[in-house]
């Protein structure tokens, strides 16, 4: 088998990991190739709408494990292949001088054991770093269960490390990933976690000591391949992030397929659903949001045709109108169409001068969204709407709802 | 009025110096911009008057932030940036100091957006150079050809130089371009598209990398569009499939089906609604969960009491076993029973059962050769051992060889580290591994001895772990 079909089989499997991040990690250029400046640059989008920032590939998708949602389970008959360490060091490299990517993503089945795959892709890792003075991204998933002195040197030559928590709960993993555990799986999070604090804390004594995965760590979960609800899967991420310090949380919508395992449901892969748990997760972490105000024990999932914030803001119409001008930060936060540039630009501007209705609008807001639960300084005559009840129709933004038809017809049609 | 040329914002910060020292204001200054090529329409001002000079000498001071919006402002395309630099910066000094933080003011508005697009066109420089590698007396040398929105090569310059130091580079751009050498960044003119090299023959793994990490089965050309506007698309080599992807994307979205799925069926698909071990046993003998039950004689279920306190698991029926349709009735049976009492173990009071419920064999003239189940013939068998399991509920769970060790202790479980100790497992509490007996069997005479005597001594540890318990 050539390169180029072993390149087309590992990058095929690895296009269910949905993080594709490079940022958070700075690595001066220098006498070696590349750096990594922080900001994360997306080289190229598919059109599965996703960006390609890194060259993310599977070392091999041969596994000995038989995960039910997983293509690439022991029991599935994809075709197999298995890169050398050195033609991965190789692409890598070939592709970040033509500047294709920022980085490498490695990933892989497990064969023979956690312990033996782990070891092989940290040899990638360490060849880079050290034969090839490699300064770009490296995001390295680690693998479950793999003895903790691997971990730490997976940690000093990856940026970022990733341990898939796979799905939102523990009887969710036990149902179809029965040979992965869920207390390992947090085992592995915490031994990350704990590291990072430690080389952080060092490295404020001295300023030499070595760095573990500078861009912390980041996980994965499959929604929509068991009942659960937003409710459970955003409690399990807000755990996530508090208890590791995660920088992200990806949700994936679970791709059906037609035979697929009959523990598994088979209708069209939750896209929209996917995307308001994004929603939330961004309110959750950026804008104050608390899970129960998003998800409470009577409604347990985030409404489809509604954003998070919209729909919170609806149901508790009596927290509005906002006045913009006097309204605390967090509440301002709190409305409808307003982000955070905007409402700093609110907060900043407000200090010299009182904010009008022509203001706002200058600012290209969503304008039906946002102004009828506002106050200005001058008479705003949308937020006497806040009391009828077509107000949903009113606000909502109709192409989301379309989004989900549109794509399909799109496809089907091959046109741009 | 005072007529004032500026291409870049070093030029700009300069006349705009002059002018406020001058004390002009922005009404009595016409900017031109010296990037726009239309030589001849201003000919006969080309003689700029110097501004009369002032007495004041202090510079005018300005918040750092108008300096950073200035110099991306400074790089955009339209000729309006130089008078709206220069109004700001008068506004700023004479009229309102905090005019920065006015955002709906239209002048900082307008800043604003400017600023974010020669960002944004900086950034998606960044990303959309392609290299493509030339050899020049044996020396590697990348070049790129990319068309930006606005002036943003100074900008990214540096970028370029600290990412790729060690190469040898050049970026070349309608409007400018840039080279490294490994020591210094050198400026020069535009360059149009064919001084750049036509092809690179890494980008067919490129785009074959780029095709096969899309994943077909979401499709959302709007996201897409959205971050690669399509006026760039001529630079990318990957776009040139763009077509063929979406056109091969049905197809391959039932490819990744026919994949994923597996087999079609499993031992669950099979199970009864009681889970008994009568129960289990009937419907057993109907199971299609996987191609294994076609060749072989029949499904050989465990035996054994239902309140058995040891189970022990093998791996699948031999040709005997196949044939009478029990479990360990064969050669390695003999030798486990031999085991067994020597263990003190008595096997009618043991549950016996296998990993895999059919023969799996290799044809050879009239003999049927044992083969090794797969990892897919065993997971699909699994439901039967598992609803064993959860039928007898044993105290103690003795797995024989490491296929019945790996299917219930994980997959990977090795025998050589587990030997003699006991573990828990999902299934028991107490699960211990040891040899097959038909492994011993085929040892060489030496190694069976020693196996032998281990297995003799799993069989006693757990029978004796059983007396303790109780």
């Amino acid at each position: 088998m050539d390169l180029q079909q072993k390149l087309a089989i590992l990058a095929d499997a690895a296009k269910y990991d949905a993080s594709c991040a490079s940022s958070g990690a700075r690595r001066k250029g220098g006498s070696g190739l590349g750096n990594s400046t922080g900001v994360g640059i997306c080289h190229s989008f598919t059109p599965d709408g996703r960006c390609v920032s890194l060259l993310k590939i599977l070392l091999t998708n041969y596994c000995i494990y038989d995960c039910h949602y997983c293509v690439n389970r022991a029991t599935s008959d994809t075709p197999r292949a298995r890169f050398t360490v050195d033609e991965v060091v190789r692409l890598t490299i070939d592709f970040y001088r033509r500047n294709y990517i920022e980085g490498l993503f490695l990933s892989s089945g497990i064969i023979q054991d956690s312990d033996y795959t782990m070891e092989q892709m940290i040899a990638v890792a360490r060849r880079l770093r050290q034969e090839q003075q490699f300064r770009g991204y490296i995001h390295l998933k680690t693998i479950p269960n793999a003895n903790d002195d691997f971990i730490a040197e997976a940690g000093r030559w990856a940026d970022r490390l990733s341990v898939n928590i796979e799905l939102p709960t523990a009887p969710d993993l036990h149902h179809l990933a029965p040979e992965k555990k869920w207390p390992e799986l947090h085992a592995s999070m915490e031994s990350i976690h704990r590291r990072v604090i430690d080389a952080k804390a060092e490295r404020k004594q001295r300023r030499r000591a070595p760095a573990f995965a500078p861009a912390g760590q980041s996980t994965q979960m499959i929604v929509g391949a068991t009942p659960t609800p937003d409710r459970e899967v955003l409690h399990t991420a807000d755990a996530l992030y508090h208890h590791y310090r995660l920088r992200r949380v990806y949700y994936s919508a679970y791709s059906p397929t037609q035979h697929a395992d009959a523990r598994l449901p088979a209708q069209s892969p939750p896209l929209v659903r996917e995307h308001r748990l994004y929603q939330a997760d961004w309110l959750l972490r950026f804008y104050g949001f608390r899970v129960e105000e998003l998800t409470p024990e009577h409604a347990p999932n985030l409404k489809l045709n509604l954003d998070p914030k919209l729909a919170w803001a609806l149901e508790h119409r009596h927290a509005f109108p906002v006045d913009v001008n006097r309204a605390e930060r967090e509440m301002l936060l709190r409305v409808p169409g307003l982000g955070i540039r905007t409402v700093q630009r609110i907060v900043t501007m407000r200090r010299h001068r009182a904010i009008r209705l022509a203001d706002l609008q200058k600012f290209r807001i969503p304008r039906r969204r946002v102004l009828p639960f506002v106050l200005t300084a001058d008479f705003n005559p949308h937020a006497g709407r806040l009391d009828r009840l077509d107000l949903e129709d009113k606000v909502r933004t109709r192409s989301r709802q379309r989004l989900l038809f549109e794509a399909g017809e799109e496809a089907h049609r091959g046109e741009f | 009025m005072h007529v004032v040329t500026a291409s870049d914002f070093e030029q700009w910060r300069n006349a705009a110096r002059q002018c406020m020292l001058s004390n002009l204001a922005p009404e009595d200054v016409l900017w031109r911009d010296g990037r726009e090529a239309c030589p001849g329409l201003f000919d006969a001002f080309e003689k700029e008057p110097a501004p009369p000079r002032a007495n004041q000498s202090h510079s005018p001071t300005v918040p750092r932030r108008f300096m950073e919006l200035a110099t991306y402002v400074a790089c955009h395309r339209t000729p309006g940036r130089w008078p709206l630099l220069y109004r700001l910066l008068w506004r700023l000094t004479h009229e309102t100091p905090h005019l920065l933080d006015i955002a709906a003011d239209d002048d900082v508005l307008l800043a604003a957006r400017w600023e974010k697009a020669v960002r944004r066109d900086a950034h998606k420089m960044k990303a959309f150079v392609r290299f493509r590698r030339i050899m020049e007396a044996d020396v590697e040398h990348y070049i790129a050809w990319h068309r930006p929105d606005h002036y943003v090569v100074r900008l990214t310059a540096p970028f370029f130089a600290d990412r790729f130091s060690s190469m040898n580079w050049s970026i070349l751009t309608p409007d400018d371009s840039v080279s490294w050498n490994g020591h210094a960044l050198m400026f020069g003119a535009g360059a149009p598209r064919s001084a750049a090299p036509a092809d690179d023959q890494l980008e067919s793994l490129w785009r074959t990398y780029y095709g096969s990490i899309f994943n077909p089965v979401r499709i959302k050309l709007k996201a897409m569009r959205r971050e690669m506007p399509r006026r760039f698309w001529p630079l990318l080599p990957e776009t040139t499939i763009l077509d063929d992807l979406l056109q091969a994307a049905p197809a391959r979205v039932q490819k990744m089906q026919s994949y994923a799925e597996g087999w079609e069926q499993s031992a669950i698909d099979f199970l009864p609604p009681q889970r008994d071990l009568n129960s289990l046993r009937a419907a057993s003998s109907g199971c299609r969960g996987c191609p294994l039950y076609a060749p072989a004689t029949q499904t050989v279920f465990g035996v054994g009491p239902p309140n058995a306190a040891i189970m022990i698991v093998g791996e699948q029926p031999g040709d005997e076993e196949d044939r009478i349709g029990a479990p360990f009735v064969g050669p390695a049976g003999q030798l486990l029973n031999q085991a067994l009492v020597e263990a003190g173990l008595k096997r009618e009071e043991v549950y016996l059962t296998n990993a895999v419920k059919h023969f799996k064999f290799e044809a050879r003239g009239k003999r049927r050769l044992h083969k090794k189940p797969n990892r897919r013939e065993v997971v699909s068998c699994r439901a039967w051992l598992e609803s064993e399991l959860a039928a007898v509920r044993p105290q103690v769970l003795v797995c024989l060889g490491v296929t019945a060790a790996q299917t219930l202790a994980g997959p990977m479980f090795r025998l050589s580290d587990q030997l003699g100790k006991i573990f828990a497992t999902d299934f028991c509490e107490h699960t211990l591994a040891t040899y097959h007996p038909a492994a011993i069997l085929r040892s060489s005479p030496e190694g069976a001895g020693a196996k032998q005597q281990q297995l003799i001594a799993d069989l006693r540890r757990a029978g004796a772990f059983v007396r303790k318990i109780n």
